[in-house]
Protein backbone atom coordinates (compact mmCIF):
# COMPACT_ATOMS: atom_id res chain seq x y z
CA UNK A 1 0.00 0.00 0.00
CA UNK A 2 2.42 2.30 0.62
CA UNK A 3 3.54 2.15 -2.92
CA UNK A 4 0.69 4.60 -3.43
CA UNK A 5 1.30 7.04 -0.78
CA UNK A 6 -1.17 5.83 1.43
CA UNK A 7 -0.01 5.31 5.12
CA UNK A 8 -1.49 2.05 6.84
CA UNK A 9 -3.30 3.37 10.12
CA UNK A 10 -0.97 3.50 13.08
CA UNK A 11 -1.37 0.15 15.35
CA UNK A 12 -4.03 0.10 17.46
CA UNK A 13 -5.80 3.07 15.77
CA UNK A 14 -9.72 2.04 15.64
CA UNK A 15 -10.75 2.92 12.15
CA UNK A 16 -13.43 6.15 12.08
CA UNK A 17 -16.95 4.86 11.33
CA UNK A 18 -19.39 2.64 12.52
CA UNK A 19 -18.54 -0.64 14.06
CA UNK A 20 -20.00 -3.80 12.27
CA UNK A 21 -20.91 -6.55 15.05
CA UNK A 22 -23.51 -8.63 12.76
CA UNK A 23 -21.66 -11.99 12.99
CA UNK A 24 -23.61 -13.90 10.07
CA UNK A 25 -22.09 -11.30 7.61
CA UNK A 26 -19.51 -12.33 5.57
CA UNK A 27 -18.57 -13.25 1.70
CA UNK A 28 -20.48 -15.93 1.48
CA UNK A 29 -24.12 -14.62 2.42
CA UNK A 30 -22.93 -11.83 0.47
CA UNK A 31 -22.23 -14.18 -2.61
CA UNK A 32 -25.48 -16.21 -2.21
CA UNK A 33 -27.49 -13.40 -2.50
CA UNK A 34 -25.74 -11.51 -5.24
CA UNK A 35 -26.63 -14.60 -7.45
CA UNK A 36 -30.45 -14.59 -6.98
CA UNK A 37 -29.65 -10.93 -8.18
CA UNK A 38 -27.32 -12.27 -10.96
CA UNK A 39 -29.89 -14.37 -12.39
CA UNK A 40 -32.77 -12.10 -11.18
CA UNK A 41 -31.94 -8.17 -12.27
CA UNK A 42 -30.89 -9.27 -15.50
CA UNK A 43 -34.19 -10.64 -16.36
CA UNK A 44 -35.74 -7.22 -15.09
CA UNK A 45 -33.76 -5.31 -17.12
CA UNK A 46 -34.26 -7.54 -20.69
CA UNK A 47 -38.28 -7.38 -19.99
CA UNK A 48 -37.77 -4.04 -19.09
CA UNK A 49 -36.26 -2.87 -22.65
CA UNK A 50 -39.00 -5.64 -24.22
CA UNK A 51 -41.47 -3.56 -22.96
CA UNK A 52 -40.22 -0.42 -24.03
CA UNK A 53 -39.56 -2.15 -27.85
CA UNK A 54 -43.25 -3.09 -27.55
CA UNK A 55 -44.74 0.45 -27.94
CA UNK A 56 -43.93 0.31 -31.14
CA UNK A 57 -41.50 2.35 -33.62
CA UNK A 58 -42.21 6.04 -33.75
CA UNK A 59 -44.04 5.72 -30.42
CA UNK A 60 -41.60 5.00 -28.24
CA UNK A 61 -40.71 6.99 -24.76
CA UNK A 62 -38.07 8.42 -24.68
CA UNK A 63 -37.90 8.90 -28.61
CA UNK A 64 -34.74 10.18 -28.63
CA UNK A 65 -32.40 8.05 -27.27
CA UNK A 66 -29.32 7.60 -29.35
CA UNK A 67 -27.35 4.36 -29.10
CA UNK A 68 -28.92 3.15 -26.09
CA UNK A 69 -31.78 1.94 -27.71
CA UNK A 70 -32.54 -2.21 -28.25
CA UNK A 71 -31.57 -3.67 -31.50
CA UNK A 72 -34.22 -2.81 -34.01
CA UNK A 73 -36.74 -5.51 -33.47
CA UNK A 74 -40.89 -5.91 -33.81
CA UNK A 75 -42.41 -6.74 -30.70
CA UNK A 76 -44.52 -9.45 -31.91
CA UNK A 77 -48.59 -9.76 -32.21
CA UNK A 78 -48.02 -13.33 -31.63
CA UNK A 79 -48.85 -15.10 -28.64
CA UNK A 80 -51.29 -12.69 -27.77
CA UNK A 81 -49.96 -12.62 -24.02
CA UNK A 82 -46.41 -12.06 -24.77
CA UNK A 83 -46.89 -8.09 -24.04
CA UNK A 84 -48.54 -8.79 -20.60
CA UNK A 85 -45.43 -11.91 -19.67
CA UNK A 86 -43.17 -9.25 -20.11
CA UNK A 87 -44.74 -6.39 -18.09
CA UNK A 88 -45.94 -9.04 -15.70
CA UNK A 89 -42.33 -10.15 -15.16
CA UNK A 90 -40.79 -6.64 -15.23
CA UNK A 91 -42.63 -5.35 -12.94
CA UNK A 92 -43.61 -8.57 -10.91
CA UNK A 93 -39.98 -9.85 -10.11
CA UNK A 94 -38.49 -6.35 -9.82
CA UNK A 95 -40.79 -5.58 -6.77
CA UNK A 96 -40.02 -9.24 -5.89
CA UNK A 97 -36.22 -8.38 -5.57
CA UNK A 98 -36.56 -5.78 -3.25
CA UNK A 99 -35.96 -7.64 -0.06
CA UNK A 100 -32.74 -9.44 -2.14
CA UNK A 101 -31.42 -5.83 -3.22
CA UNK A 102 -32.02 -4.56 0.56
CA UNK A 103 -30.39 -7.68 2.34
CA UNK A 104 -27.19 -7.50 -0.49
CA UNK A 105 -26.73 -3.85 0.24
CA UNK A 106 -27.08 -4.55 4.24
CA UNK A 107 -24.62 -7.68 3.44
CA UNK A 108 -22.09 -5.34 2.28
CA UNK A 109 -22.34 -2.18 3.81
CA UNK A 110 -19.54 -2.34 6.03
CA UNK A 111 -17.45 -2.15 2.44
CA UNK A 112 -18.22 1.54 2.12
CA UNK A 113 -16.44 2.28 5.35
CA UNK A 114 -13.11 0.90 4.42
CA UNK A 115 -10.11 2.78 5.77
CA UNK A 116 -8.62 4.18 4.55
CA UNK A 117 -11.19 4.97 2.14
CA UNK A 118 -9.25 4.93 -0.66
CA UNK A 119 -6.66 3.02 -1.35
CA UNK A 120 -5.47 3.39 -5.13
CA UNK A 121 -6.96 4.93 -8.35
CA UNK A 122 -8.37 1.88 -9.31
CA UNK A 123 -10.16 1.81 -5.83
CA UNK A 124 -11.42 4.93 -6.07
CA UNK A 125 -12.76 4.32 -9.55
CA UNK A 126 -14.25 0.90 -8.49
CA UNK A 127 -16.57 2.81 -5.54
CA UNK A 128 -17.23 5.39 -8.06
CA UNK A 129 -19.02 2.71 -10.07
CA UNK A 130 -20.40 1.25 -6.91
CA UNK A 131 -22.25 4.43 -6.30
CA UNK A 132 -23.59 4.56 -9.85
CA UNK A 133 -24.77 0.46 -9.27
CA UNK A 134 -26.45 1.61 -5.72
CA UNK A 135 -27.74 4.82 -6.79
CA UNK A 136 -29.29 3.22 -10.44
CA UNK A 137 -30.68 -0.18 -8.88
CA UNK A 138 -32.53 2.19 -5.83
CA UNK A 139 -33.27 4.76 -8.52
CA UNK A 140 -34.76 1.83 -10.54
CA UNK A 141 -36.95 0.84 -7.69
CA UNK A 142 -37.50 3.95 -6.23
CA UNK A 143 -39.43 5.39 -9.66
CA UNK A 144 -40.83 2.02 -10.27
CA UNK A 145 -42.63 1.50 -7.30
CA UNK A 146 -43.92 5.35 -7.24
CA UNK A 147 -45.02 4.69 -11.22
CA UNK A 148 -47.18 1.79 -10.11
CA UNK A 149 -49.17 3.12 -7.31
CA UNK A 150 -49.27 6.93 -9.66
CA UNK A 151 -47.53 8.69 -7.27
CA UNK A 152 -45.40 11.24 -9.48
CA UNK A 153 -43.72 13.27 -6.53
CA UNK A 154 -40.06 13.00 -8.15
CA UNK A 155 -41.47 15.69 -10.96
CA UNK A 156 -39.56 14.35 -14.05
CA UNK A 157 -40.59 11.90 -16.89
CA UNK A 158 -40.90 8.69 -15.57
CA UNK A 159 -40.47 7.16 -18.76
CA UNK A 160 -36.95 9.13 -19.78
CA UNK A 161 -35.59 8.77 -16.15
CA UNK A 162 -36.32 5.09 -15.42
CA UNK A 163 -35.23 4.34 -18.72
CA UNK A 164 -31.97 6.07 -19.34
CA UNK A 165 -31.50 4.77 -15.38
CA UNK A 166 -31.60 1.49 -16.34
CA UNK A 167 -28.55 1.60 -18.71
CA UNK A 168 -26.42 3.10 -15.73
CA UNK A 169 -27.97 -0.08 -13.95
CA UNK A 170 -27.09 -2.35 -16.75
CA UNK A 171 -23.52 -0.79 -17.33
CA UNK A 172 -23.04 -0.83 -13.90
CA UNK A 173 -23.97 -4.20 -13.18
CA UNK A 174 -22.00 -5.73 -16.13
CA UNK A 175 -18.74 -4.05 -14.56
CA UNK A 176 -19.80 -4.99 -10.94
CA UNK A 177 -20.11 -8.73 -12.33
CA UNK A 178 -16.79 -8.90 -14.22
CA UNK A 179 -14.82 -7.70 -11.06
CA UNK A 180 -16.81 -9.57 -8.22
CA UNK A 181 -17.24 -13.12 -10.02
CA UNK A 182 -14.03 -14.91 -9.05
CA UNK A 183 -15.07 -13.68 -5.30
CA UNK A 184 -17.59 -14.63 -5.22
CA UNK A 185 -17.96 -18.13 -6.79
CA UNK A 186 -14.34 -18.50 -4.08
CA UNK A 187 -16.66 -17.35 -1.21
CA UNK A 188 -19.35 -19.86 -2.77
CA UNK A 189 -16.82 -22.61 -2.52
CA UNK A 190 -16.37 -21.49 0.64
CA UNK A 191 -18.89 -23.33 2.91
CA UNK A 192 -21.40 -25.80 1.67
CA UNK A 193 -25.36 -24.10 0.93
CA UNK A 194 -26.47 -27.73 1.95
CA UNK A 195 -24.24 -27.71 5.29
CA UNK A 196 -25.19 -24.11 5.92
CA UNK A 197 -28.98 -24.75 5.25
CA UNK A 198 -28.89 -27.91 8.35
CA UNK A 199 -27.02 -25.59 10.49
CA UNK A 200 -28.98 -24.14 13.79
CA UNK A 201 -28.82 -20.90 15.57
CA UNK A 202 -26.86 -23.00 18.49
CA UNK A 203 -24.12 -23.62 15.35
CA UNK A 204 -23.76 -20.64 13.64
CA UNK A 205 -20.29 -18.99 13.71
CA UNK A 206 -18.92 -16.41 12.27
CA UNK A 207 -17.35 -16.91 8.74
CA UNK A 208 -13.38 -17.78 8.72
CA UNK A 209 -12.18 -15.19 6.34
CA UNK A 210 -13.74 -12.35 4.47
CA UNK A 211 -11.83 -8.98 4.48
CA UNK A 212 -14.32 -6.25 5.61
CA UNK A 213 -18.05 -7.82 5.74
CA UNK A 214 -16.62 -10.26 8.60
CA UNK A 215 -17.07 -8.70 11.72
CA UNK A 216 -13.43 -7.90 14.07
CA UNK A 217 -15.76 -8.30 17.30
CA UNK A 218 -18.97 -10.47 16.17
CA UNK A 219 -22.04 -9.77 18.45
CA UNK A 220 -23.72 -13.15 19.81
CA UNK A 221 -25.97 -14.62 17.11
CA UNK A 222 -29.51 -14.23 16.74
CA UNK A 223 -29.87 -15.91 14.13
CA UNK A 224 -28.34 -18.54 11.65
CA UNK A 225 -27.74 -17.63 8.27
CA UNK A 226 -30.66 -20.48 7.06
CA UNK A 227 -32.97 -18.28 9.33
CA UNK A 228 -31.26 -14.88 7.12
CA UNK A 229 -32.03 -16.18 4.27
CA UNK A 230 -35.42 -17.91 4.85
CA UNK A 231 -36.13 -14.18 6.06
CA UNK A 232 -35.27 -12.73 3.25
CA UNK A 233 -37.37 -14.81 0.74
CA UNK A 234 -40.20 -14.89 3.00
CA UNK A 235 -40.01 -11.15 2.16
CA UNK A 236 -39.86 -11.79 -1.31
CA UNK A 237 -42.95 -14.12 -0.69
CA UNK A 238 -44.48 -11.85 1.10
CA UNK A 239 -44.47 -9.14 -2.03
CA UNK A 240 -45.78 -11.70 -4.59
CA UNK A 241 -48.23 -12.24 -2.81
CA UNK A 242 -49.42 -8.79 -2.22
CA UNK A 243 -48.82 -8.05 -5.64
CA UNK A 244 -49.59 -11.04 -7.96
CA UNK A 245 -53.74 -10.04 -7.61
CA UNK A 246 -52.77 -7.48 -10.11
CA UNK A 247 -52.65 -10.33 -12.85
CA UNK A 248 -53.82 -13.30 -11.46
CA UNK A 249 -58.00 -12.70 -11.47
CA UNK A 250 -58.94 -14.44 -8.99
CA UNK A 251 -56.15 -13.67 -6.32
CA UNK A 252 -57.00 -9.99 -7.36
CA UNK A 253 -58.22 -9.03 -3.62
CA UNK A 254 -54.53 -10.03 -2.41
CA UNK A 255 -53.21 -7.03 -3.94
CA UNK A 256 -55.46 -4.79 -1.57
CA UNK A 257 -52.16 -2.26 -1.29
CA UNK A 258 -51.79 -1.69 -4.55
CA UNK A 259 -54.34 0.43 -6.55
CA UNK A 260 -54.93 -2.91 -9.30
CA UNK A 261 -56.04 -4.92 -6.35
CA UNK A 262 -59.37 -2.87 -6.35
CA UNK A 263 -62.01 -3.51 -9.82
CA UNK A 264 -64.91 -0.75 -10.57
CA UNK A 265 -68.23 -1.76 -9.67
CA UNK A 266 -69.55 -0.69 -13.44
CA UNK A 267 -72.17 -2.00 -15.30
CA UNK A 268 -71.81 -5.89 -16.21
CA UNK A 269 -68.77 -7.10 -17.91
CA UNK A 270 -66.79 -4.40 -17.03
CA UNK A 271 -65.43 -5.24 -13.58
CA UNK A 272 -61.50 -4.53 -14.68
CA UNK A 273 -59.32 -1.98 -13.97
CA UNK A 274 -59.30 1.50 -15.53
CA UNK A 275 -56.29 3.67 -16.75
CA UNK A 276 -58.02 6.64 -17.23
CA UNK A 277 -61.56 7.67 -16.28
CA UNK A 278 -63.63 9.07 -18.92
CA UNK A 279 -64.03 12.18 -16.05
CA UNK A 280 -60.24 12.70 -16.00
CA UNK A 281 -59.67 12.28 -19.93
CA UNK A 282 -62.12 15.41 -20.05
CA UNK A 283 -64.52 13.25 -22.52
CA UNK A 284 -67.54 15.33 -23.36
CA UNK A 285 -70.52 12.86 -23.09
CA UNK A 286 -73.15 14.45 -26.01
CA UNK A 287 -70.07 13.84 -28.16
CA UNK A 288 -69.70 9.88 -27.71
CA UNK A 289 -73.73 9.87 -27.44
CA UNK A 290 -74.65 6.58 -29.27
CA UNK A 291 -77.19 8.36 -31.63
CA UNK A 292 -74.71 11.40 -32.38
CA UNK A 293 -71.61 9.10 -32.01
CA UNK A 294 -69.62 8.43 -35.86
CA UNK A 295 -66.64 6.34 -36.55
CA UNK A 296 -64.97 7.95 -39.24
CA UNK A 297 -62.36 5.93 -41.93
CA UNK A 298 -59.89 7.66 -43.85
CA UNK A 299 -56.94 7.10 -45.67
CA UNK A 300 -59.05 5.74 -48.58
CA UNK A 301 -60.35 7.30 -51.69
CA UNK A 302 -63.27 8.95 -50.02
CA UNK A 303 -63.72 9.33 -46.15
CA UNK A 304 -65.82 6.26 -44.55
CA UNK A 305 -68.85 6.98 -41.70
CA UNK A 306 -70.08 4.74 -39.99
CA UNK A 307 -72.35 4.69 -37.00
CA UNK A 308 -72.62 2.15 -34.30
CA UNK A 309 -75.86 0.46 -35.56
CA UNK A 310 -73.78 -0.54 -38.42
CA UNK A 311 -71.11 -1.56 -36.94
CA UNK A 312 -72.94 -3.96 -34.81
CA UNK A 313 -75.06 -5.27 -37.73
CA UNK A 314 -72.91 -4.36 -40.26
CA UNK A 315 -73.46 -7.61 -42.21
CA UNK A 316 -71.23 -9.95 -44.57
CA UNK A 317 -68.77 -6.95 -45.13
CA UNK A 318 -68.34 -5.82 -41.35
CA UNK A 319 -68.90 -9.17 -39.23
CA UNK A 320 -69.08 -9.07 -35.94
CA UNK A 321 -65.52 -11.29 -34.28
CA UNK A 322 -64.91 -12.25 -30.95
CA UNK A 323 -61.56 -12.33 -29.57
CA UNK A 324 -60.45 -13.34 -25.83
CA UNK A 325 -57.33 -11.12 -25.43
CA UNK A 326 -55.36 -9.37 -22.57
CA UNK A 327 -55.39 -5.66 -21.65
CA UNK A 328 -51.80 -5.42 -20.14
CA UNK A 329 -50.57 -1.85 -18.44
CA UNK A 330 -46.78 -1.33 -18.52
CA UNK A 331 -47.48 -0.72 -14.92
CA UNK A 332 -48.15 -4.34 -14.11
CA UNK A 333 -51.46 -5.06 -13.98
CA UNK A 334 -53.18 -7.46 -16.62
CA UNK A 335 -57.12 -8.57 -17.24
CA UNK A 336 -58.13 -11.27 -19.85
CA UNK A 337 -61.57 -10.58 -21.45
CA UNK A 338 -63.44 -11.60 -24.32
CA UNK A 339 -64.34 -8.76 -26.71
CA UNK A 340 -66.55 -7.86 -29.48
CA UNK A 341 -66.09 -5.81 -32.21
CA UNK A 342 -65.17 -5.44 -36.15
CA UNK A 343 -61.87 -6.67 -37.17
CA UNK A 344 -59.13 -3.83 -38.24
CA UNK A 345 -58.55 -5.40 -41.18
CA UNK A 346 -62.13 -5.51 -42.09
CA UNK A 347 -62.49 -1.53 -41.50
CA UNK A 348 -59.22 -1.14 -43.31
CA UNK A 349 -60.89 -2.88 -46.64
CA UNK A 350 -64.04 -0.88 -46.10
CA UNK A 351 -62.10 2.30 -46.16
CA UNK A 352 -60.28 0.99 -48.94
CA UNK A 353 -56.91 0.43 -48.20
CA UNK A 354 -56.58 -3.43 -47.44
CA UNK A 355 -53.03 -3.60 -46.79
CA UNK A 356 -52.09 -0.65 -44.63
CA UNK A 357 -48.88 0.00 -43.33
CA UNK A 358 -50.20 1.58 -40.01
CA UNK A 359 -53.24 2.64 -38.69
CA UNK A 360 -53.42 6.15 -36.82
CA UNK A 361 -56.22 5.98 -34.12
CA UNK A 362 -57.53 8.96 -32.76
CA UNK A 363 -59.49 9.42 -29.66
CA UNK A 364 -61.99 11.70 -27.85
CA UNK A 365 -59.40 11.87 -25.47
CA UNK A 366 -57.26 15.48 -25.74
CA UNK A 367 -54.20 14.05 -23.98
CA UNK A 368 -51.18 12.69 -24.99
CA UNK A 369 -52.53 8.82 -25.07
CA UNK A 370 -55.21 9.90 -27.37
CA UNK A 371 -53.66 9.07 -30.63
CA UNK A 372 -51.78 5.44 -31.51
CA UNK A 373 -50.53 4.35 -34.73
CA UNK A 374 -51.22 0.52 -35.27
CA UNK A 375 -48.79 -1.54 -37.08
CA UNK A 376 -50.01 -2.69 -40.69
CA UNK A 377 -48.98 -6.52 -39.42
CA UNK A 378 -51.63 -5.82 -36.01
CA UNK A 379 -54.39 -4.04 -38.46
CA UNK A 380 -54.04 -7.52 -40.32
CA UNK A 381 -54.20 -9.53 -37.77
CA UNK A 382 -57.18 -11.93 -37.50
CA UNK A 383 -58.00 -10.83 -33.66
CA UNK A 384 -57.31 -7.03 -33.54
CA UNK A 385 -60.75 -5.41 -32.75
CA UNK A 386 -61.95 -2.08 -33.04
CA UNK A 387 -64.24 -3.63 -29.64
CA UNK A 388 -67.69 -2.23 -28.91
CA UNK A 389 -68.68 -5.01 -26.15
CA UNK A 390 -67.02 -6.79 -23.33
CA UNK A 391 -68.10 -10.09 -22.04
CA UNK A 392 -71.63 -9.83 -23.83
CA UNK A 393 -72.12 -6.36 -22.60
CA UNK A 394 -71.57 -2.64 -24.29
CA UNK A 395 -68.17 -1.23 -22.75
CA UNK A 396 -68.78 1.17 -20.10
CA UNK A 397 -67.74 4.79 -19.91
CA UNK A 398 -64.74 4.69 -18.63
CA UNK A 399 -63.46 1.17 -20.38
CA UNK A 400 -64.18 3.36 -23.86
CA UNK A 401 -67.37 3.68 -24.91
CA UNK A 402 -68.48 3.61 -27.70
CA UNK A 403 -65.57 1.94 -29.22
CA UNK A 404 -62.11 0.88 -28.20
CA UNK A 405 -59.15 -0.65 -29.80
CA UNK A 406 -58.14 -4.23 -28.65
CA UNK A 407 -55.92 -5.43 -30.22
CA UNK A 408 -53.14 -8.90 -29.44
CA UNK A 409 -49.77 -8.50 -27.18
CA UNK A 410 -49.80 -4.54 -26.98
CA UNK A 411 -49.59 -2.19 -23.87
CA UNK A 412 -52.88 -1.24 -22.91
CA UNK A 413 -51.79 2.54 -22.91
CA UNK A 414 -52.48 1.58 -27.20
CA UNK A 415 -55.97 0.21 -26.79
CA UNK A 416 -56.76 3.61 -27.35
CA UNK A 417 -60.75 4.44 -25.82
CA UNK A 418 -63.42 6.91 -26.95
CA UNK A 419 -62.01 6.05 -30.63
CA UNK A 420 -62.93 9.23 -32.98
CA UNK A 421 -61.51 8.40 -36.30
CA UNK A 422 -58.95 5.96 -37.51
CA UNK A 423 -56.41 6.90 -40.65
CA UNK A 424 -55.02 3.35 -42.71
CA UNK A 425 -51.86 4.98 -44.00
CA UNK A 426 -50.21 3.37 -47.11
CA UNK A 427 -46.87 4.35 -46.03
CA UNK B 1 4.13 -5.69 -11.03
CA UNK B 2 4.25 -3.56 -13.75
CA UNK B 3 5.08 0.34 -13.41
CA UNK B 4 1.17 0.65 -14.32
CA UNK B 5 -0.12 -1.61 -11.80
CA UNK B 6 1.86 0.14 -9.61
CA UNK B 7 0.65 3.62 -10.21
CA UNK B 8 -2.97 2.71 -10.79
CA UNK B 9 -3.52 -0.34 -8.16
CA UNK B 10 -4.59 -3.18 -10.87
CA UNK B 11 -4.38 -4.58 -14.11
CA UNK B 12 -4.88 -2.35 -17.37
CA UNK B 13 -8.28 -4.44 -17.96
CA UNK B 14 -9.93 -3.16 -14.72
CA UNK B 15 -9.41 0.27 -16.12
CA UNK B 16 -10.98 -0.80 -19.36
CA UNK B 17 -13.94 -2.52 -17.86
CA UNK B 18 -14.50 0.81 -15.70
CA UNK B 19 -13.62 3.77 -18.52
CA UNK B 20 -16.68 1.57 -20.51
CA UNK B 21 -19.23 0.99 -17.29
CA UNK B 22 -18.47 5.15 -17.22
CA UNK B 23 -18.67 5.65 -20.92
CA UNK B 24 -22.26 4.08 -20.92
CA UNK B 25 -23.60 6.01 -17.68
CA UNK B 26 -22.00 9.46 -18.99
CA UNK B 27 -23.61 8.68 -22.80
CA UNK B 28 -26.80 8.21 -20.68
CA UNK B 29 -26.52 11.40 -18.84
CA UNK B 30 -25.54 13.34 -21.87
CA UNK B 31 -28.58 12.48 -23.43
CA UNK B 32 -30.20 14.61 -20.27
CA UNK B 33 -28.47 17.61 -21.75
CA UNK B 34 -31.27 19.44 -22.79
CA UNK B 35 -34.07 17.87 -20.40
CA UNK B 36 -34.97 20.92 -17.67
CA UNK B 37 -35.37 18.07 -15.43
CA UNK B 38 -32.19 17.07 -16.11
CA UNK B 39 -31.01 18.00 -12.54
CA UNK B 40 -33.74 16.88 -10.68
CA UNK B 41 -33.02 12.83 -11.57
CA UNK B 42 -29.41 13.68 -10.79
CA UNK B 43 -30.36 14.72 -7.51
CA UNK B 44 -32.70 12.12 -7.04
CA UNK B 45 -30.53 9.43 -8.88
CA UNK B 46 -27.88 10.78 -5.89
CA UNK B 47 -30.21 11.08 -3.46
CA UNK B 48 -32.09 7.46 -2.85
CA UNK B 49 -28.36 6.04 -2.34
CA UNK B 50 -27.52 8.74 0.36
CA UNK B 51 -31.18 8.44 1.80
CA UNK B 52 -30.48 4.36 1.77
CA UNK B 53 -27.08 4.38 3.36
CA UNK B 54 -27.11 7.56 5.77
CA UNK B 55 -31.08 7.61 7.23
CA UNK B 56 -32.34 4.39 6.06
CA UNK B 57 -29.57 1.85 7.40
CA UNK B 58 -28.77 3.30 10.56
CA UNK B 59 -32.37 3.22 11.24
CA UNK B 60 -32.93 -0.12 11.06
CA UNK B 61 -29.14 -0.86 12.61
CA UNK B 62 -30.11 0.93 15.37
CA UNK B 63 -33.61 -0.37 16.24
CA UNK B 64 -31.76 -4.21 15.68
CA UNK B 65 -29.34 -2.98 18.03
CA UNK B 66 -31.38 -1.86 21.01
CA UNK B 67 -34.12 -4.94 20.24
CA UNK B 68 -31.24 -7.57 20.70
CA UNK B 69 -29.53 -5.56 24.01
CA UNK B 70 -33.59 -5.72 25.36
CA UNK B 71 -34.20 -9.14 24.41
CA UNK B 72 -30.43 -10.49 25.68
CA UNK B 73 -31.48 -8.68 29.30
CA UNK B 74 -34.87 -10.20 28.92
CA UNK B 75 -33.34 -13.78 28.10
CA UNK B 76 -32.21 -14.48 31.50
CA UNK B 77 -35.70 -14.85 32.67
CA UNK B 78 -37.56 -16.11 30.01
CA UNK B 79 -36.90 -19.75 28.35
CA UNK B 80 -37.54 -18.88 24.49
CA UNK B 81 -35.73 -16.20 22.97
CA UNK B 82 -37.64 -13.24 22.06
CA UNK B 83 -35.67 -10.94 19.57
CA UNK B 84 -36.69 -12.88 15.99
CA UNK B 85 -40.49 -12.63 17.44
CA UNK B 86 -40.16 -8.82 17.55
CA UNK B 87 -37.43 -8.09 14.51
CA UNK B 88 -39.74 -10.99 12.05
CA UNK B 89 -42.85 -8.53 12.12
CA UNK B 90 -40.87 -5.18 12.48
CA UNK B 91 -39.56 -6.26 9.06
CA UNK B 92 -42.29 -7.46 7.25
CA UNK B 93 -44.20 -4.00 8.48
CA UNK B 94 -40.86 -1.91 7.48
CA UNK B 95 -40.94 -3.66 4.07
CA UNK B 96 -44.38 -3.83 2.93
CA UNK B 97 -44.31 0.03 4.24
CA UNK B 98 -41.42 1.09 2.24
CA UNK B 99 -43.06 -0.70 -0.84
CA UNK B 100 -46.63 0.30 -0.91
CA UNK B 101 -45.85 3.94 1.10
CA UNK B 102 -47.67 6.41 -1.61
CA UNK B 103 -50.85 4.45 -1.12
CA UNK B 104 -50.56 4.51 2.65
CA UNK B 105 -49.70 8.24 3.14
CA UNK B 106 -52.29 9.10 0.15
CA UNK B 107 -49.70 10.44 -1.74
CA UNK B 108 -50.11 11.43 -5.35
CA UNK B 109 -54.18 11.13 -4.47
CA UNK B 110 -55.14 13.25 -7.55
CA UNK B 111 -53.38 11.22 -9.97
CA UNK B 112 -54.30 7.87 -8.36
CA UNK B 113 -58.08 8.97 -8.78
CA UNK B 114 -57.33 10.23 -12.18
CA UNK B 115 -56.10 6.34 -13.48
CA UNK B 116 -58.61 4.11 -11.55
CA UNK B 117 -61.57 6.36 -10.15
CA UNK B 118 -60.67 5.57 -6.83
CA UNK B 119 -59.45 7.35 -3.98
CA UNK B 120 -56.01 5.78 -1.31
CA UNK B 121 -58.52 6.19 1.76
CA UNK B 122 -58.34 2.18 2.35
CA UNK B 123 -54.67 1.57 2.23
CA UNK B 124 -53.80 3.22 5.36
CA UNK B 125 -55.97 0.78 7.52
CA UNK B 126 -55.21 -1.83 5.27
CA UNK B 127 -51.50 -1.79 6.14
CA UNK B 128 -52.24 -1.32 9.98
CA UNK B 129 -54.65 -4.28 9.61
CA UNK B 130 -51.76 -6.13 8.14
CA UNK B 131 -48.86 -5.12 10.76
CA UNK B 132 -51.46 -6.02 13.61
CA UNK B 133 -51.73 -9.91 11.56
CA UNK B 134 -47.60 -9.93 11.32
CA UNK B 135 -47.40 -8.91 15.20
CA UNK B 136 -50.61 -11.14 16.53
CA UNK B 137 -49.63 -14.30 14.77
CA UNK B 138 -45.70 -14.04 15.84
CA UNK B 139 -46.72 -13.27 19.36
CA UNK B 140 -49.18 -16.35 19.12
CA UNK B 141 -46.33 -18.49 17.92
CA UNK B 142 -43.98 -17.01 20.64
CA UNK B 143 -46.83 -17.76 23.13
CA UNK B 144 -47.14 -21.98 22.05
CA UNK B 145 -43.24 -22.59 21.67
CA UNK B 146 -43.22 -20.95 25.56
CA UNK B 147 -45.86 -23.21 26.27
CA UNK B 148 -44.56 -26.01 24.58
CA UNK B 149 -40.98 -25.69 26.46
CA UNK B 150 -42.55 -25.00 29.60
CA UNK B 151 -44.57 -28.12 29.39
CA UNK B 152 -41.58 -30.25 27.83
CA UNK B 153 -39.19 -28.75 29.71
CA UNK B 154 -36.88 -27.90 27.07
CA UNK B 155 -35.08 -24.83 26.02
Amino acid sequence: MTETGTAPPPRGARPPGPRFRSPIRGPWLTAVLGVVLLVGLPVVAVTGLLDYVAYGPGQQIPGDVGLLRPPGIVFPSDPPWLFRLTQGVHVGLGLVLIPVVLAKLWSVLPALFVFPPVRSVAHLLERLSLLLLVGSILFESVTGILNIQYDYVFGFSFYTAHYLGAWVFMAAFAVHVVLKLPAAVRALRSRSLRAELRTPLSRTRPEETGGDLVAERPAEPTMSRRGALAVVGGGSLLIAALTVGQTVEPLRPLAFLLPRGRVPDGPPGNDFPINRTAAAAGIDRSAVDPEVWRLELAGGPAPVVLDRARLLDGGAELPLHTATLPLACVEGWSAVRTWTGVRLRDLAALAGVPTPASAVVTSFDPGGFGRAAVPGARVLHPDSLLALRVDGHDLSLDHGFPARIITPSTPGVHCTKWVRSIEFRRV
Amino acid sequence: MTRFTTVYGAGPGHLLLLVAGFAVAGYAALLLLDDPSALRILVWFVGVALVHDVVLFPLYSAVDRALTTVSGRLRRHGRIPIVNHVRLPLLASGLTLLVFLPGIIRQGEETHLAATGFDQQPYATAWLLLVAVFAGTSALVYVLRSAHAALTGDR
